[in-house]
């Protein structure tokens, strides 16, 4: 037995190598999502960036993924596996990837690791992210103009800061138009359960609301609002399949450029972790097309995306936090770090962040 | 709050139950007759990518519950072989079927997921469903009304006919079963079958039904539930039923919660209705020789017959 273990091993050890020697010249780009690529959201888009990354680079990369991982434990193992199995650049695309991210990273100081949605950096470890709060202010501008009882239904799945802030600059926006808007908030505790973020909807719903937006992964709450004829957002990808008169538009990402652009610098050799945060005016959050809304609200958001694109922050002064006191003097400019741990609410909220 | 409100949170509830019932009343079924399938996820997984499959490629949803049906059976025959005939360990065979319903869905699934399909419609009820106020409870698609005929029809046969006492029978004592002329293996098999069957179905109310859509995992964990509704309810159908409508109320009712800003963390009521669930069916179940009595006392164990 032990024998044919030996030999066993020594097997495997001359078939790793071999595949190393002839792997050599081409670079190893891999990626860890939290989702099934086929949630047709978050995860699917960051494989979409995959494949640009395969077709742009052709023979020059080889690329890997793993789907599914869930955030924990889990996690650790997916990461070190990779790095392993020589995975030259590692992207881990979900919040909850950070810690066992910069935990793998020590143990791997010569792998290039990137994390998104994250704020731990290190040697090796770079973070990159979408200002999504960017297109969720245009949705609140949108949800306002179309919502006919001043009420938007918000089902959310954890309070992390990404997820707070997109409520934030929601109700920045709606209030910017009807400033008595209001939101009605459920929290799933989950990215992706489809028959929980139907039932949510279903109950916001029928609560009086008549909009629904969601930080949840799968179409179920916009196909909720298709068979109530009522209007929604859809999320990460253009649902319109889904809901072909509810969608009134979707906020979607596009990280394929951002993936080239990190990949080509790994090949060059010019690769340094970095820090960034890319919006719409870099072309990483996109507003899928206007539809099922009049000219003029249409029009309004698209000057609103223009103005953003221009350089104008959804969080610019004066705003006060939830509890009255002030925050942003008028026109100051939040700053990233600040966005990045958003840990509180905005005036105009209803609702206790869950845990605070 | 007024009634149009509470009959809303009534009609949810029944639709957040119904894949429950099915998947739980099949599994009530198997383990009457002495097997432990913890397979349930993975066949209702199956039964949902079959059911879109179909549905969404014929436009026939009869079709597709036919299918969705057929081919959880095909895999819960695989675990009976496995189990009745190869006598391997029924947990760690069941486990390994979740986990094989899991990848194999998700497989068969790849290129349906992302794509629209029209859903269950609704069996309007005439008359009934023109009521004021309690209109919309007549409204329901076949599939609720279909799971109360179930209910019905497995408690009729578990408990007023011979061959539900033959199949009690053969949960109780195999061996006892065997020497009066039995066929115990052939039993377990169809009753395995038939929980495979309403597995799928279960299924394919998730994905043609409840959210009209394919994604792999979509069960979410519900086959689970399933599991844990047939030990807490002690194996009784009625409180099966109870218990899966009382999940589902508190289920909705926690969204609702949240809705209308209660200040309850939303983590704690997001397992509220698990709490519930066991709490009240522990508080039924609580008579302990009742209880024993129900229990199927070879639920688990190979069964060997000596010739």
């Amino acid at each position: 037995m032990k024998k044919l273990l030996i030999a066993l091993m020594t097997t495997t050890a001359a078939l790793s190598l071999a595949a190393t020697a002839e792997a050599q010249e081409k670079l190893k780009a891999c990626w860890v999502y939290t989702g099934p690529i086929g949630d047709f959201g978050y995860s699917y888009q960051h494989d979409q960036g995959r494949l640009q990354v395969e077709k742009e680079l052709g023979d020059k990369v080889e690329t890997a993924y793993l789907e599914n991982v869930s955030e924990g434990p889990d996690a650790d193992r997916a990461f070190e596996r990779l790095a392993r199995e020589g995975c030259k650049i590692i992207f881990g695309t979900s919040f909850g990837f950070m810690d066992p991210e910069v935990k793998i990273a020590k143990k791997f100081p010569k792998v290039m690791f990137e994390h998104a949605t994250g704020f731990k950096t290190g040697d090796n470890l770079g973070i990159y992210n979408a200002r999504f709060y960017e297109g969720r202010y245009v949705l609140g501008q949108i949800a306002a103009k179309e919502s006919k009882k001043g009420l938007a239904g918000y089902i959310v799945s954890f309070p992390i800061p990404e997820v707070v802030m997109g409520i934030n600059s929601f109700i920045l926006g709606a209030q910017s138009v009807n400033p008595d808007f209001k939101v009605k908030i459920v929290w799933v505790n989950s990215w992706f359960d489809p028959g929980k973020e139907a039932d949510a909807a279903k109950a916001l719903f029928d609560q009086g609301a008549d909009i629904i937006v969601q930080h949840t992964d799968s179409t179920a709450a916009l196909q909720v609002a298709e068979e109530r004829k009522l209007h929604g957002f859809g999320q990460s990808s253009d649902m319109i399949k889904f809901a072909p008169n509810a969608q009134l538009t979707s906020l979607t990402d596009e990280w394929g450029p951002y993936y080239i652009s990190r990949v080509q610098a790994a090949l060059d050799g010019t690769w340094k972790p970095d820090n960034v945060w890319l919006g719409i005016k870099d072309g990483a959050v996109k507003l899928a097309p206007y539809t099922n809304m009049p000219d003029d609200v249409k029009a309004m958001a698209e000057a609103t995306e223009k103005k953003i694109a221009g350089g104008w922050n959804p969080f610019t002064g004066p705003i006060a936090k939830q509890d009255g006191t002030a925050w942003l003097k008028d026109g100051e400019v939040a700053d990233d770090g600040t966005l990045l741990g958003m840990n509180f609410y905005v005036k105009g909220v209803d609702d206790k962040i869950p845990g605070r | 709050m007024n009634s149009e409100y509470l009959i809303s949170i009534i009609v949810s509830t029944v639709v957040a139950a119904t894949p429950l019932i099915y998947a739980a009343l099949g599994e009530l079924v198997v383990e009457r007759a002495g097997v432990l399938n913890l397979g349930v996820e993975g066949m209702m997984l199956v039964g949902a990518v079959t059911a879109f499959v179909i549905g969404s490629t014929s436009g026939n949803l009869f079709l597709a519950y036919v299918s969705a049906a057929l081919a959880a059976t095909l895999l819960s025959l695989l675990f009976a072989f496995l189990t009745l005939t190869l006598q391997t360990n029924q947990v760690a065979t069941g486990l390994a079927l979740t986990l094989f319903g899991l990848g194999l869905s998700a497989f068969a699934g790849r290129n349906f997921a992302g794509l629209p399909i029209t859903g269950l419609k609704p069996l309007v009820i005439p008359l009934l469903s023109n009521l004021p106020l309690l209109g919309p409870l007549f409204r329901f698609d076949p599939l609720v009304y279909g799971s109360l005929i179930l209910f019905w029809a497995v408690h009729r046969f578990l408990h007023r006919t011979h061959a539900g006492l033959k199949l009690r029978a053969v949960g109780e004592s195999p061996s006892v079963a065997h020497a009066v002329g039995q066929p115990v293996i052939r039993i377990r098999y169809l009753a395995v079958m038939f929980g495979g069957a309403t597995s799928g179905i279960a299924g394919a109310y998730l994905s043609t039904a409840l959210t009209p859509m394919w994604v792999e995992g979509m069960s979410a964990g519900r086959g689970w539930i399933a599991l844990a509704l047939v030990v807490f309810a002690s194996w009784r159908p009625w409180r099966v039923l109870a218990g899966a409508y009382i999940f589902g109320a508190v289920w909705i009712g926690q969204l609702h919660a949240q809705a209308f800003g209660i200040p309850v963390p939303s983590q704690f009521l997001s397992s509220l209705p698990y709490l519930a669930t066991v709490v009240v069916l522990v508080l039924i179940s609580r008579n302990k020789r009742l209880t024993m009595m129900n229990t199927p006392a070879s639920l688990g164990q190979p069964f060997v017959p000596d010739r």
